[in-house]
């Protein structure tokens, strides 16, 4: 049914903190190890090893140039995935009811067997967080993990999407956002947390954690400073002595 | 936007099919047997065809009887509910006037509907995006409706209305455009709404996530040079209303002049609907710096 709930029970989903990734990408290979050997279709590369390689993936990481009025550029690593929104415009849209959002706990699904491929979902999708299969032709999308989440077969600590439990630098979380004392909706409180284009209106569940301030880099000439170390960092040798400096000399001279 | 081929063959020519349907459900012209025969053979061949085309661009055909099932949010299981039902009612109103030699008016008028029906449909799956500014507009409906409306009259052999509604259809074209071309920038995405991080500075994109390309990529970031876009704009306009406007307005070779409106007219909507793709920037560019 591709109508959008009134009402989850729970709000589940991740929030990524862009102050600590590190750009890393182990998200990105975790969530397509995962995935391509689990739930649905495989994830399929085309000309993995050719000259135009190209894949579906479920998760890309971003990086983009921050450049402020002052000071250097910060560098900030962004991570994507589907938002698992509210208001979701791709399971609107869907006309076979192979797209659609869960009552109990907010994720936003694609049924494969009843998915015809014609993309109009992934149009839908402001942050482009569905990807066709070229290989299947069937939608494929985050599914926030949901055969790991609720999985009985896997140890406790695993049981989380597989990204969240790869990420070496603990730059995503994951639970359920529609309660406000949960581990998530404190950090999104704490840390001020962000939605992605909020001007189109989706409303997305998963929450994005903007960077910190930085400390400002400061040279020699803004601050006054010299690097004790200076001294000792000078070249000692400014060129050839001797015989080689004699026919640098001369070479230089012809 | 990618530009499919199978998708602009299948809105152009199931416009035009749907415009004469119309025109044919109002009783103009008022055919029967033969002739009219002829008429709805061609009428259907359009929009049959049109819809047979779209079917290529689907990644599971075969389970196609599927989008019948949403209609209630979806405008593609819309289309796809009005585009039979208009085939079906303009088959029974059109076997009246083949084989009966009898107009049943209220079964035409019906199909009429039904068809500008299907072309709206059409147009608001475009319309309903929110995410390709451009096409979020009521001008895309008026767009698709105008040009189905004055081809199909083209095709009907109305000469008179079809020279008011082609010049119509081509203002409402070039309306179109000019508002398309602001809609991105005054739709109030950009980059510092996409990445959220315009509150520390300007935000340019430094590395996309892979090195090669991808679905998102090849679908959604299509980029036509500006140059292309005037000239192919040109093109379309003189094609769809001008040059079928002076053949129309021409007192010599009636039925070839006729004939070359419409194949010029067809030209020009195909390239226009070539455009309409073409230039649709989807707001997924921002992430990959592309808009
Ligand atoms: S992020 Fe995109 S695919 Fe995911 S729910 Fe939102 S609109 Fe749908
Ligand atoms: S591609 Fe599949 S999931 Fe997406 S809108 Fe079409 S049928 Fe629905
Ligand atoms: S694994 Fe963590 S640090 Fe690495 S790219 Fe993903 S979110 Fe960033």
């Amino acid at each position: 049914m591709t109508t959008l709930p009134q009402h989850t029970d729970r709000k589940l989903g991740l929030v990524i903190d862009l102050d600590t990734c590190v750009g890393c990408h182990a998200c990105v290979i975790s969530c397509k190890g995962w995935n391509t050997e689990n739930y649905g279709a495989p994830l399929s590369d085309q000309s993995a090893y050719g000259a135009d390689p190209s894949g579906t993936f479920l998760n890309r990481v971003h990086s983009y140039e921050v450049q402020p009025e002052v000071g250097t550029a910060h560098l900030v690593h962004f991570p994507k995935s589907c938002l698992h929104c509210d208001d979701a415009p791709c399971v609107t849209v869907c006309p076979t009811g192979a797209s659609y959002k869960r009552v109990e706990d907010g994720i936003v699904l694609v049924n494969e067997s009843d998915c015809i491929g014609c993309g109009l979902c992934a149009w839908a999708c402001p942050y482009g967080a569905r990807e066709m299969d070229v290989a299947e032709g069937v939608m494929k999308k985050c599914t926030l993990c949901v055969d790991r989440i609720y999985n009985e077969n896997l140890p406790e600590e695993d049981r989380e999407p597989a990204c969240v439990r790869t990420c070496p630098a603990n730059a995503r979380h994951f639970g359920d956002l529609a309660d406000p004392n949960s581990a998530v909706s404190q950090l999104v409180a704490e840390r001020g947390g962000v939605d992605l284009m909020p001007e189109q209106g989706t409303k997305p569940v998963n929450k994005y954690l903007p960077p910190r301030a930085r400390d400002q880099l400061q040279g020699p000439e803004d601050s006054g400073e010299i690097d004790v170390l200076a001294p000792f960092l000078a070249p000692v040798d400014t060129g050839p002595k001797g015989f080689l400096g004699w026919l640098d000399r001369t070479l230089e001279k012809l | 936007m990618h530009p499919a081929p199978s998708v602009i063959l299948f809105s152009s020519l199931s416009g035009l099919g749907f415009g004469l349907l119309a025109w044919l459900g109002i009783g103009l012209p008022a055919v029967t047997g033969w002739v009219a025969f002829v008429f709805f053979t061609l009428a259907y061949l359009l929009a049959v065809g049109g819809l047979i085309a779209s079917m290529f661009h689907l990644g599971h055909p075969e389970r196609a009887l599927k989008a019948f099932t949403q209609w209630r949010s979806s405008w593609l299981s819309r289309e796809a509910w009005a585009s039979v039902a208009a085939l079906l009612v303009m088959a029974a109103y059109g076997a009246g006037l083949v084989f009966f030699d009898a107009r049943w008016w209220p079964l035409g008028v019906i199909g009429a509907a039904l068809s500008l029906l299907t072309v709206l449909t059409t147009s608001m799956i475009y319309t309903q995006m929110k995410t390709v500014p451009r096409w979020h507009s009521l001008w895309t409906p008026a767009n698709f409706l105008s040009l189905s409306i004055a081809g199909g009259a083209l095709l009907a052999g109305q000469v008179t209305e079809a020279m008011v509604l082609l010049a119509l259809a081509g203002v409402v074209q070039i309306v179109t455009w000019w508002q398309g071309d602001q809609a991105l920038a005054s739709s109030g995405t950009d980059m510092a709404t996409a990445t959220r991080l315009g509150d520390i500075g300007s935000v340019r994109a430094f590395e996309p996530p892979h090195t090669g390309s991808n679905y998102l990529l090849r679908e959604f970031v299509y980029v036509l040079g500006r140059k292309h876009a005037a000239k192919l704009r040109i093109i379309a306009i003189l094609l769809m209303a001008f040059v079928p406007l002076l053949l129309l307005l021409s007192p010599v070779l009636h039925h070839l002049a006729a004939a070359l409106a419409v194949l010029s007219h067809a030209a020009g909507v195909l390239t226009a609907r070539w455009l309409f793709f073409a230039q649709a920037e989807h707001v997924v560019g921002l992430y990959y710096g592309k808009r």
